[in-house]
């Protein structure tokens, strides 16, 4: 199976890249559909867990120790396959 | 002599540069590659210094506070050993939790690279002893995630504890909004103030046929 874990800027912590991303679609057009932009990035694990119960574990273990940094960072975990 | 350990991990680029501006100022340097496990025993003042460790991937100090030597690193701070992390190794800091805080990009989304102006706001520690609050000093900086953040509280208990070292200015003092980093914050310390952390480069100022030697005065602080 694998996860999906998405990591991005907490609210509240100004995302400079998403605001400028915004201001980039504002000037190609898009001024009246976009609403807001957020910009962060996707990790995706192949695992070996037995369960999805255990791969959602360890993989919250690692956003915990390594690929977020919950000082200034959220993340979301999706387990497929 | 006073004995100065620089770390080296995969990527750093300032280990030589920081050699040189210690040894001027007439310590013993040694280079410790990341897979070490041990510091010399006999070390006054251990530097992480600058560069992109692990290609500053994931975030930049992420990957390399995993490495071998870190274990050896945190033992040797929390017996209040002297730490000073530069531009990465401040990065790295942080990622360690040795620091509080952490580092976005820099809200221009440039990589900045040039020399600019800083202000002390605290000197009651063993790092910028040597200069008086408010002198203003000429530093190089270069990065592109520099732009410090804590929160509302952290930032509270840095300004009361008087942790913050640093702060960007411009040439007459005045405030500068240099990269987004919360209050203006270029540099801080911990609340035992034996671990700093600062983004410019003091190592690349010591001399003057290369721009400016404010940097002798700020080193100088661990060794007078």
């Amino acid at each position: 199976m694998k996860a999906i874990v998405n990591v991005a800027l907490k609210q509240g912590v100004l995302d400079d890249q998403g605001k400028a991303t915004h201001h980039a679609l504002d000037t190609l057009g898009f001024k009246e559909v976009v609403k807001d932009v957020r910009i962060g990035k996707q990790i995706v694990i192949e695992l070996n867990s037995s369960s999805k119960e255990i791969a959602k574990a360890e993989v919250t273990n690692m956003c915990e120790k390594l690929l977020a940094n919950t000082v200034i960072e959220d993340y979301e975990i999706e387990i497929v396959g | 002599m006073m004995n100065v350990t620089v770390l080296q991990f995969p990527g750093t680029n300032c280990e030589y540069d920081t050699k040189y501006a210690f040894e001027k100022l007439g310590c013993n340097v040694e280079i410790i590659w990341h897979k070490d496990t041990t510091l010399p025993e006999n070390t006054d003042l251990l530097v992480i210094p600058g560069g992109f460790s692990y290609g500053d991937y994931l975030r930049s100090g992420a990957i390399a506070r995993f490495a071998n030597i870190m274990n050896a690193v945190q033992e040797y701070a929390s017996n209040g050993g002297k730490v000073l992390g530069i531009c990465n190794g401040f990065q790295i800091l942080l990622e360690a939790g040795l620091l509080p805080g952490a580092m976005k990009r820099n809200d221009s989304l440039h990589f900045i690279s040039k020399f600019n102006y800083l202000k002390v706001i605290n000197n009651d520690n063993v790092f910028l002893k040597e200069l008086n609050i408010g002198d203003i000093v000429n530093i190089p900086v270069a990065h592109h995630d520099g732009n410090y953040f804590i929160d509302e509280t952290g930032l509270k208990e840095l300004e009361s504890n008087n942790q913050i070292l640093l702060k960007y200015c411009e040439k007459d003092g005045n405030e500068q909004n240099l990269n987004g980093s919360v209050s203006q914050i270029a540099g801080i310390c911990n609340k035992e103030k034996n671990i700093f952390g600062l983004m410019p480069h003091p190592e690349r100022a010591i001399e003057q046929l290369l721009g400016g030697d404010d940097g002798i005065r700020m080193l100088q602080g661990f060794f007078k």
